[in-house]
């Protein structure tokens, strides 16, 4: 075999350079502006709900319209925006922190990223072709089946998040064999550093929680296009099977959307508190069952279905139990802070910002755990705010304390921190004014997913309030904004360890990090392997390798042209009745379909066919990278 | 520490192991067979809670012929079987015993493949169709993926085949190789499980 | 200082949610905080023991937050390293014993109530058994034991226990009287629900539909209306007494071959639709146009205005709804509103 470095791989520039990319921090930066451009389009949506809802038999949108928008805006959200920007952080930061060069599957990291966004942008063409879908996020047969739902909304849900959901499982399979086998020499499981932590149980959540969905899409997709049986009534299906396959996806979903928030404010409370995290070993094993217990509770989302007092007991008490290592997190934050010193970047406004607030959403999701209790809560506005405390108040305040935090690591340029105080000011008290009155519309008698409210019932004002709050949350995201366009136009010349109390492997290595990330793979001697060597006295890590070539792997344009195949696949399958037919009975839909599909096999063809020798960077040109950051 | 340590010509012990993208590989496929654990576990979940409503179709027990199915059991074990031999040829270095035995694997693969169609036309004729109740749309479904699994299985194979073929035995060929016996074991336990679940309890309740 | 004043707004909505639970409970007719049943008091007494203990975790959280962020702030300039502490077991235990305690006490309660909830009355002689069947958007209410039918206004006599079958004639709706009882959903297919609930206190209390079905899912509400016994015998008594067709042969003959063909009346028409008997004395028309003879707000008006708006365009009142627009003559639909708002059921003395 031929030695690999005496292959020479073209390494593209400019949009080629981003199509074909396989570097885990530039796929992070494509996640983050993907998702965060989702994240607009479903902060959007959300604005024209609320704007809907501002006073009582309001009609600025339409009936239909109103039920796409929360379809679509509880759909973008959480797998088209709090997903991809929780995939950004991970490919950002968990190689570097465990001192590895990579991810276990650079390729298959690039085609997670092509198939969500393709998905993503399917989901939403839905908007221009006639009607979103608008079942709900939760998309309950049968209405969201043929019979009451005649349109494509549902098609573009069905195949949009199959794809993306693709996507998402690759990247936990990644993420899992990284951990596993990428650490550098000395890091042990129990030195990671808590957000590789969270990651490592989040994966393992993608990886057992998506299937289901899968499943649960697929058959939706089959009752629809194909005319199966499995949750319409008439031909003998089930709708309550929907739901418990949604939700024993969906239940896990919520834990892998909170857990990586959870490792980020464990990171930056110990930073800024210059203290190690309290407690790390209880925190690991809290992480551990809180996901174990993410499995164990799903049919509390179904008490009002009718499962029965048995199953109901049974979830109520299980529901319970996550309070207990939830509180373990909470406790170990606060004595962590406790004797420390505390500085107030706006990375750790949001993480301090966090604690209470995550608190208020624990809290309701132990009354909601009260079966009886939870008869009167159900599907009414005080879930409504109890999951946004946990979504917006947990994970989107950890999101912007990571973005802030990791900010200079992954783009070299400091964040301004008065902007970034005005979007942690504005987003929060507009958060707070936004979803704690929704607590008491709900308990005093509003659905959720209603269009609109008649006047008199006591409504009217807290709506009111809610509107506002939503609208200083759309404020705190323009300054992020802001921030990051102003930023954009300063040098990039933040040192390695910008805050300058930097305890992980990632504050080792220059912001931005080169393509290698370690010129030498580092030796961890301990638990915060960065702050164990300065308090020794030590500048850097000692290496564990001598300086060599490195080895790379090779840029592809096969993921991108993987996700455009199934994205034609999708949308000829779905407009199979409407396109007619090619020649005799074949359906022009489904030679379309079939072109699609054959793209993407032909690319898996090509993959296993074609050898990835990948290229060498040679020690002279690491050395200049040493000596031009030095 | 480039990964292609190992000296020029000479094939370590287990080849699939012996680089870090080739332990990447196995470690992230068994990974994957865990997700499809659950994908196959939820599809058998569906079929259970689905199975007594045949509405006006046949119901399992007119339909299934367990001799039939009997035979397409016995194709698929020992397919995995020869799988055992392929992978035993690949840790003793003799290419061609591997081929040879990645080749049967791949003939009972496609027999089993041709028997299932051969079954499903059949029931379709029975007027147990895909639309019928909501047992057969499961049926279909479970059984379905099984099939589609079993036709990429063939279809990577016969790839690996040909690459075996045109670059012999390498530690780029012996993980790929390695993972798709892996993945042809995989199948072959959901069909004991499909074989149980699906035909044999048909058959008793 | 700014820091503390900072925290104050971050305790303020808290204080406003004790200024709120004070003041007022919500309308007793539509709130769960307002409870006008022993359903809705069993659900609102474990709402308190609930919202109690998490206070206490509430408080104490913040206590400490506010305590620890004031205290351990930063100085500028300050360069020292805090002592690095691994953890404490006598913490963790305490962290991790007290919430249990605190879930055990929540834990059996529940438990009960969970079982108390499930109880069976549809074999109950003593029960008024109706069955509940959702549609989009409406909600036809069945007395099996007598026989009749009715739509969107639900009758009971007081202080009986009413034992519910809910399901639904096609998709998924929940059947929520939140001063009442708690909601159960409305499943298509065999997944028939039971629940019961009960009112001591005569009176009208706003039912909603808690399962997103539909555009105007938002807009399916529909009344209990909690009468004395004897109101209640006149009640099943006159529902099922026969009604005349309208005066005027025209609307009449309008009436028949238009409205009968899907809605009954009396022992005439079809019984797919809402049966419209008594529609005249009854709270709203399509569930959200209130009668009354002050409006107030925009949903509200006589009768016969309800109803002449509904007929009129049923679409504009509930988009998505499956009646459509009538062909009427604007003599016809004014002949049927009126004779529709004049169809009276006298049973409440």
């Amino acid at each position: 075999m031929a030695h690999a470095h005496t292959h020479t791989v073209k390494r593209h520039s400019g949009l080629m350079d981003w199509l074909t990319t396989v570097d885990h921090k530039k796929i992070g930066i494509l996640y983050l502006i993907a998702g965060g451009f989702f994240f607009l389009v479903g902060g959007l949506e959300a604005i024209l709900i609320r704007v809907q809802l501002w006073k009582p038999l309001n009609d600025f949108v339409s009936a239909d319209t109103y039920n796409e928008l929360i379809t679509m805006h509880g759909t973008t959200m959480i797998f088209l925006a709090a997903m991809p920007i929780l995939f950004a952080l991970m490919n950002a930061v968990v190689p570097l922190q465990i001192g590895a060069r990579d991810v276990a599957f650079p390729f298959l990291n690039s085609l997670g990223f092509w198939t969500f966004l393709f998905g993503g942008v399917l989901l939403n063409v839905s908007w221009f072709t006639g009607g979103a879908p608008d079942a709900g996020w939760t998309s309950y047969a049968p209405l969201a089946g043929t019979t009451y739902n005649g349109q494509h909304g549902v098609d573009y849900y069905v195949l949009g998040l199959q794809i993306a959901g693709i996507g998402t499982l690759i990247g936990g399979i990644n993420f899992l064999a990284t951990i596993i086998n990428m650490r550098a020499p000395g890091m042990t499981f129990m030195r990671m550093p808590l957000f590789t932590w969270t990651v490592f149980v989040t994966s393992a959540l993608i990886l057992f929680a998506f299937p289901a969905l899968a499943v649960g899409l697929a058959a939706l997709m089959f009752d629809r296009l194909f005319d199966a049986n499995f949750f319409d009534p008439s031909g003998g299906g089930n709708t309550v099977l929907w739901e418990h396959i949604f939700w024993i996806f969906g239940h896990p979903e919520v834990y892998i959307l909170i857990l990586p928030a959870f490792g980020v404010i464990s990171e930056v409370v110990s930073t800024f508190s210059r203290k190690r995290l309290f407690g790390y070993s209880s925190m690991v094993f809290a992480t551990i069952l809180i996901g174990f217990l993410g499995f164990m509770v799903w049919a509390h989302h179904m008490f009002t279905v009718g499962l029965g007092p048995v199953a109901n007991a049974l979830f109520s008490i299980a529901t319970m139990l996550i309070a207990i290592p939830t509180g373990i997190k909470i406790f170990n934050w606060l004595f962590t802070m406790w004797g420390g010193s505390i500085k107030f970047t706006t990375a750790n406004l949001f993480a301090v910002g966090f604690i209470p607030t995550f608190v208020m959403g624990g809290v309701t999701g132990v009354m909601l755990a009260a079966a009886p209790a939870d008869f009167q809560y159900h599907d009414s506005y005080f879930v409504v705010a109890h999951f946004h405390y946990v979504i917006v108040g947990g994970l989107v305040l950890g999101i912007f304390s990571g973005l802030h935090y990791w900010w200079p690591k992954m783009f070299g340029r400091m964040l301004n921190e008065t902007l970034g105080k005005w979007t942690f000011w504005t987003f929060f008290i507009g958060f707070h004014m936004t979803f704690f009155v929704q607590h008491f519309l709900g308990l005093l008698g509003m659905p959720r997913r209603i269009w609109t409210y008649l006047d008199g019932l006591g409504f009217n004002e807290m709506n009111m309030i809610s509107t506002v709050g939503a609208f200083l949350m759309g404020f705190g995201t323009i300054f992020f904004l802001l921030n990051i366009v102003t930023t954009a136009f300063k040098p990039q010349n933040v040192p390695a360890d910008p805050w300058e109390d930097g305890r992980t492997l990632e504050w080792t290595i220059p912001s931005p990090p080169p393509e290698y990330n370690f010129a030498q793979t580092p030796l961890v001697r301990g638990y915060d392997a960065y702050w164990k060597e300065k308090m020794d006295g030590h500048s850097g890590m000692t290496p564990a390798e001598p300086l060599g070539p490195i080895h790379m792997p090779s840029p592809s344009i096969l993921p991108f042209f993987m996700g455009v195949g199934l994205f034609i696949a999708a949308l000829g399958f779905m407009y199979a009745p409407e396109w007619g037919n090619l020649f005799g009975s074949f359906k022009m839909g489904y030679a379309v379909g079939i072109v699609g599909l054959l793209v993407l096999f032909t690319c898996m063809v090509l993959r296993s066919v074609i050898d990835d020798h990948g290229f060498h960077i040679e020690e002279d040109e690491i050395l200049k990278d040493m000596g031009g950051k030095a | 520490m480039s990964a292609h340590s190992h000296v020029e010509g000479q094939l370590p012990h287990e080849p699939e192991k012996a680089t870090l993208e080739g332990r990447n590989k196995i470690l992230g496929f068994w990974l994957f067979l865990g997700g499809e654990t659950v994908l196959f576990g939820t599809l058998f979940s569906a079929f259970l809670a689905l199975r007594h409503q045949v509405l006006d179709g046949p119901t399992a027990d007119e339909l299934f012929d367990l001799p039939l199915v009997a035979l397409a059991t016995a194709l698929l074990l020992t397919s995995s079987l020869t799988s055992v031999f392929a992978i035993h040829a690949l840790h003793t270095n003799k290419v061609k015993a591997l081929i040879s035995w990645l080749i049967v694997t791949v003939v009972l693969g496609l027999a089993f493949l041709g028997l299932e169609i051969y079954e499903f036309t059949h029931y379709i004729h029975e007027g147990h169709g895909f639309t019928t109740s909501a047992f057969s749309s499961s049926f279909y479904t479970l059984v379905g993926f099984h099939g589609a699994h079993v036709a990429f299985g063939i279809v990577w194979i016969s790839l690996i085949i040909m690459q075996l073929m045109r670059k012999g035995l390498t530690v780029v060929t012996a993980p790929k190789t390695y993972i798709a016996g892996l993945y042809w074991h995989f199948i072959d336990v959901v069909w004991v499980f499909i074989f149980t679940v699906v035909y044999l309890m048909g058959k008793v309740v | 200082m700014m820091k503390r004043w900072h925290y104050f707004k971050r305790l303020a909505p808290l204080m406003a949610m004790m200024v709120l639970v004070l003041a007022a409970c919500g309308r007793a007719d539509l709130s769960a905080l307002n409870p006008q049943g022993p359903v809705a008091e069993e659900q609102f007494g474990l709402m308190k023991l609930t919202i109690g203990i998490m206070l206490i975790v509430v408080v104490a959280v913040f206590a400490i937050s506010l305590y620890v962020i004031i205290r351990f702030r930063r100085r500028k300039g300050d360069k020292t390293i805090p002592k690095q502490i691994e953890g404490s077991h006598k913490l963790e235990i305490i962290w991790t014993v007290i919430p249990i305690v605190l879930l055990v006490i929540l834990a059996v309660p529940t438990v009960q109530s969970v079982f108390n909830l499930a109880k069976d009355y549809s074999k109950d002689p003593d029960a008024i058994q109706v069955v509940v069947t959702s549609h989009q958007y409406w909600w036809e209410f069945e007395y099996p034991d007598y026989g009749i039918k009715t739509a969107q206004e639900l009758i009971i006599p007081k202080g009986k226990t009413i034992s519910i079958k809910a399901k639904s004639a096609d998709v998924i709706h929940s059947f929520w009287v939140p001063s009442l009882a708690g909601k159960i959903d409305t499943n298509p297919g065999a997944n028939e629900n039971m629940m019961y609930f009960s009112a001591p206190k005569e009176g009208v209390y706003l039912g909603k539909c808690a399962e997103l079905c539909g555009p105007s899912h938002g807009l399916m509400d529909f009344k209990v209306k909690s009468v004395d016994e004897s109101s209640f015998d006149r009640w099943v008594a006159a529902i099922q007494e026969p009604v005349a067709l309208p005066s005027d042969p025209a609307v009449a003959a309008a009436f028949e071959s238009k409205c009968l063909a899907c809605h009954a009346v009396g022992d005439m028409g079809g019984p797919a639709y809402p049966n419209l008997t008594g529609i005249g004395s009854r709270q709203s028309v399509g569930g959200i146009l209130v009668n009354t003879d002050e409006p107030k707000y925009s949903n509200e008006g006589s009768v016969y205005d309800n109803l002449h708006r509904w007929i009129k365009n049923p679409d504009d009142v509930k988009p998505g709804n499956q009646m459509g627009k009538v062909d009427l003559t604007e003599q016809e639909l004014e002949g049927i509103a009126k004779y529709l708002s004049e169809l009276k059921l006298n049973y409440e003395q």
